[in-house]
């Protein structure tokens, strides 16, 4: 069962993948992103991550997925005004995306000698235990986390804000 | 469970399928969603040895990484809309100025 599930999850996560690099318009690209989102949340939840899973659908699908769909929508960009490629650019690119892979693939042969530690009597990916690991292992990166989402959040209010030397106000004219 | 072969392989094609989005496309936002992929295909295969090992730090470092991307991409669409309130467009061949 679980392995049957293993594989249409990944089935779906490549094919929509796949479908995100291929299409023209990019709201067409942000859906499938989002199906693709889903379906490693489903890998989390076979890997008995599910904490993970829900706080990768909240982040993922519900935060990021809907500012690239309000950026998009803002910009007007949903059309398929690319331009196309030369055909040597797209062979380039796939040759050089699948040698990485074999590359990546050779890399790695070694692992399949691991052997998985059994679990233990509580699963690790429960709330409780994430958050005993966080609170007290991880204390120090966590504020440095919080300390780069406020500069984020600072540095997105700055760029964002419009540009101050066109909005000069018409009475500073004499 | 099934092996961690089959994660370490579908990781890897969802890298790879990134790093093809990233070299194929011309459209910065769709550049932008090709290194989320990536940022997934890695959280996905930290997940993985995570629960093989049972041990709960790879957890915690992919929350992280969650933290990170979100700041990255809340910072990267505005660059975005600042380049494209300049050049009025998306494209990233626009943008050659830097290019030798």
């Amino acid at each position: 069962m679980t392995g049957y599930l293993f594989y249409f999850l990944s089935f779906v996560a490549v094919i929509s993948a796949l479908l995100v690099v291929s299409s023209r318009n990019p709201v067409y690209s942000v859906l499938y992103l989002i199906v693709t989102f889903f379906a490693i949340a489903g890998h989390y939840v076979l890997l008995d991550a599910q904490f993970l899973a829900a706080v990768h659908v909240i982040v993922y699908a519900g935060a990021i997925m809907v500012l690239f769909l309000y950026v998009i929508m803002m910009l007007n960009l949903n059309t398929e005004a690319e331009q196309h490629k030369t055909n040597t650019l797209k062979i380039t690119a796939t040759v050089a995306a699948g040698l990485l892979l074999v590359i990546l693939v050779g890399s790695l042969r070694g692992v399949e000698q691991l052997t998985p530690v059994a679990a233990g009597q509580e699963p690790i990916g429960t709330v409780k235990n994430l958050g005993i690991v966080l609170f007290r292992d991880f204390l120090m990166p966590f504020e440095v986390a919080s300390l780069l989402l406020l500069a984020a959040m600072i540095g997105a209010v700055m760029l964002g804000k419009s540009d101050p030397t066109a909005e000069t106000p018409k009475s500073d004219m004499p | 469970m099934m092996p961690v072969t089959h994660y370490i392989w579908l990781s890897l094609a969802l890298f790879s399928i990134g790093v093809l989005g990233v070299l194929f496309r011309r459209n910065a936002i769709v550049i932008f969603m090709c290194i989320e992929l990536m940022l997934n295909a890695v959280n996905l295969l930290m997940v993985a040895f995570s629960t093989y090992l049972q041990d709960a730090a790879g957890q915690i470092f992919v929350f992280f990484i969650m933290a990170v991307a979100a700041a990255e991409v809340a910072v990267g669409l505005a660059i975005l809309i600042i380049m494209y309130r300049n050049t009025r467009t998306t494209d990233i061949d626009v943008l050659n100025r830097l290019k030798w």
